[in-house]
């Protein structure tokens, strides 16, 4: 199986995307003949014509509108937000609108469509090139939110993603673009190459929505995290010898309940880390769900590792930045209470 | 008068309670004057028409002038007929609303011209995105009146499941989008569809309202730039009926210039046209479905009205404007002329046009008894409460199951 990076993969996914259907368009911000800023549709309006990957003026909520409209007439557009940072001109569009279709016409109009934006920080992007916005958009009932942590997943959640019936965002971790990171700036940049999960095979295959996966099983703690922070977690259990339980969720909206509920109920300790703030960040929901289903298995409060309640700074961004020491001293704290 | 140099100038509509309004400043193009175009007129040689008014049926009634669409008698006949029901219609539930049959109802006394004519003048398959006072053009696709109401009403035959506020009405059937309760969104959703449309090589063309209040919304905006950019066979209808709610359509810009010539800036063709004209609602839309169909663009139409009755149950107009402005307004009542305009041509009667409103009040009276007969919102029966939690998604989520199953349903 070839090797591929982040933006390979996703470039693939499209690739296998506009083969295999006609109804796929992909569009957005410099998305068309320069393939994205980060060259995750290069190459393919030359393979597919100009009429099915194309560039868009910049405006969010019209890429958003648009593709709503073209999926309410047959088609299936995978949009790009050029940062997630910038998916806000198009907020009204997503929760008034695009989540809300299939409800209000009581499945008469459907919007079959993805929106693909590169998310969080850990790339000195600074406070408008860094965020990592998933709560506001788990929040919204109707549509599903997908943060894939590797080139394997990545493909097949955008495979996934593009034929399921709902509309999808996936958030994808920009820091894993080029390789594992696995919380350490100061460490030379890791490939791809060498990563299991950086083996993507060729042609068509999805990776299921809704499904959470164990990426390293232990008894001693879970710790459930997505994207950037996966490798984070990996990373922090193995240098702090700790037989931590890590689930690598995949998909926030709506998220496995029973992987994470399992693996608490086993380990009866639990940590979350996300990069968002910390105040009504996509913990704050985990942490109430696994009280409620695990409360009389848990042996200390759960913990959570987060960014701070603070926009994203430039110069201060490896303090910021939920890393490996942070990530180890919310551990002991839940493996000592 | 404010001093410009240090105050913010805030635009003032011209009447407000107690004055006697008087439109004799309007500078309004008479029938026939304001020429018509081949449909694919370069938008830079025609932006005349943004400023001036399309319209066909002069002071007596009589059509006259190019845009004049020379439809046939049975065509005007049926066109009337969708007016009248549609006025009938709108009485009738206010009465009901009044009555606590529904929780909320909106009219649109007045401008039945704009809905009906608009939608006539394109094909069944073409997709329309409306707001919420377009309920004529629905009408005018032949929309059951009691599957209407039924939505109205919220009860167990209502196609939203009782999920969308009164006359945010759903018909995939008629090609009627889903209408939305947030201004302005459908504005760019018709120009995707539109764009899908384009690449299917398909012949169909969509077209969106919204009022002039609306426009100042990004949205519409966001709907010029991409229809202009990807010349999406787009029909953009802003509707001038003077207010938005209580505020003037100076306060949405109308003060300084048209609605129309917003096209001018995107290089889109632009025509105001008189909305309480069916020949010319009609006509311009025609045109406009021919343009975008050749595959010449789209088109931003203003049709120049008037709000006759108030915003909707919620709303008291004369809190904010005088009493009687409507019957000074000097665009008249697009039904009566085009009522006047058949009976000159001798194809309509005082006599039929009474025994049309009458069978028309009788089939909206008959309708409402059969929808009633299905439940209301007050009394019920309403759609099963476990319809609630469906739709959310394609399939149930593991939360939405458990949410239904704790409320019991
Ligand atoms: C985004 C949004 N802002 C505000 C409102 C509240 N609102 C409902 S109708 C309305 C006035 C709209 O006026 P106009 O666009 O001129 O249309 P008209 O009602 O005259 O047909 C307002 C402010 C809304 N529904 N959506």
């Amino acid at each position: 199986m070839p090797a591929k990076n982040m933006i390979q993969a996703i470039n693939d996914g499209l690739d296998v995307l506009l083969d295999t259907h006609d109804d796929v368009l992909v569009f957005g911000e410099d998305a068309g003949y320069f393939g994205g800023v980060f060259g995750c549709s290069q190459g393919l309006q030359k393979k597919h014509g100009l009429d099915r990957v194309f560039d868009t003026p910049i405006n969010e909520g019209a890429i958003v509108a648009a593709a709503i409209g073209m999926a309410t007439n047959g088609m299936r557009p995978i949009a790009e937000i050029q940062f997630a940072d910038y998916i806000f001109p198009a907020f009204d569009q997503i929760v008034s609108e695009l989540s809300r279709i299939r409800y209000r016409s009581a499945g008469q109009f459907t919007t079959p469509l993805t929106i693909r934006t590169p998310w969080g920080g850990g790339i000195r992007g600074g406070q408008t090139h860094s965020m990592s916005p998933e709560a506001f958009f788990t929040h919204i009932p109707g549509i599903k939110v997908v943060v894939p942590s590797n080139p394997y997943d990545a493909k097949g959640l955008l495979i996934a993603a593009a034929e399921c019936d709902d509309p999808v965002i996936i958030f994808e971790p920009k820091r894993l673009y080029n390789g594992p990171f696995d919380g350490d700036p100061n460490k030379p940049a890791l490939s791809w190459a060498k990563h299991p999960k950086g083996e993507v095979p060729d042609g068509r295959y999805t990776v299921p929505l809704g499904e959470a996966e164990v990426v390293r099983e232990g008894s001693e703690i879970t710790i459930v995290t997505y994207g950037t922070l996966v490798h984070v977690a990996l990373n922090t259990a193995e240098q702090e010898g700790v037989d931590a339980e890590i689930i690598d969720l995949k998909t926030l909206a709506p998220y496995d309940i029973d992987t994470i509920a399992a693996s608490v109920n086993k380990t009866g300790r639990c940590v979350v880390t996300h990069e968002a703030p910390r105040t009504s960040g996509f913990g704050a929901e985990l942490i109430a769900q696994i009280q409620e289903e695990c409360f009389y298995a848990l042996e200390a409060p759960i913990a959570r590792v987060t960014g701070w309640d603070t926009p994203y700074p430039h110069a201060h961004e490896w303090s910021y930045f939920p890393g490996p020491e942070r990530t180890a001293r919310a551990i002991k704290r839940v493996l000592e209470a | 008068m404010a001093d410009a140099r240090n105050s913010i100038h805030v635009p003032a509509p011209k009447f407000r309670p107690g004055d006697t309004p008087d439109f004799s400043h309007l500078k309004l193009p008479r029938a026939g004057e304001t020429p018509k175009p081949d449909v694919d007129a370069d938008p830079a040689k025609i932006r005349d028409l943004a400023y001036g008014l399309v319209r066909v049926l002069d002071h007596n009634n009589q059509a006259v002038g190019d845009w004049n669409p020379e439809l046939e008698a049975k065509v005007l006949r049926q066109g009337l007929r969708h007016m009248v029901l549609t006025r009938i219609y709108d009485d009738r539930m206010l009465k009901l609303q009044r009555q606590g049959k529904m929780s909320f109802y909106m009219k649109s006394l007045g401008e039945e011209a704009i809905s009906v004519a608009g939608v006539m003048a394109l094909d069944a398959a073409d997709m329309l995105f409306p707001s919420y006072r377009q309920q004529g053009g629905l009408i005018a696709r032949g929309k059951d009146l009691v599957e209407m109401m039924c939505h109205c009403i919220s009860n167990s035959k209502d196609n939203l499941l009782g999920r969308q506020l009164p006359v945010h009405y759903t018909s995939a059937a008629h090609n009627w989008f889903t209408i939305s309760g947030n201004l302005g969104t459908q504005f760019p959703q018709a120009v995707g569809w539109a764009m899908a449309e384009s690449k299917k090589g398909g012949s169909r063309v969509a077209s969106s309202w919204i009022g002039e209040g609306t426009s100042a919304e990004g949205d519409f905006h966001s709907a010029c730039t991409f229809a202009t950019v990807y010349r999406a066979p787009t029909i953009l209808n802003v509707v001038n009926n003077q207010w938005a709610i209580s505020t003037s359509q100076v306060i949405a810009g109308g003060e300084a210039t048209t609605f129309a010539a917003r096209a001018i800036g995107y290089g889109i063709a632009g025509l105001r046209v008189d909305g309480n004209d069916f020949l010319a609602v009609h006509a311009a839309t025609q045109w406009a479905a021919a343009r975008a169909r050749g595959g010449h663009g789209p088109t931003l139409i203003e049709l120049y009205s008037y709000r006759a009755e108030a915003h909707s149950t919620s709303d008291d107009p004369s809190r904010y404007r005088p009493k009687d402005e409507y019957k000074a307004w000097p665009l008249g009542d697009p039904i009566a002329r085009l009522k006047d305009h058949l009976i000159l041509l001798g194809e309509w009667t005082e006599d039929r046009h009474a025994a049309l409103e009458k069978e028309m009040t009788e089939h909206v009276v008959k309708s409402y008894k059969e929808a009633e007969s299905h439940g209301t919102l007050h009394d019920g029966p309403l759609s099963p409460v476990h319809t609630m939690f469906e739709d959310v998604y394609a399939e149930q989520t593991w939360n939405l199951r458990r949410q239904r199953q704790d409320l019991g349903v």
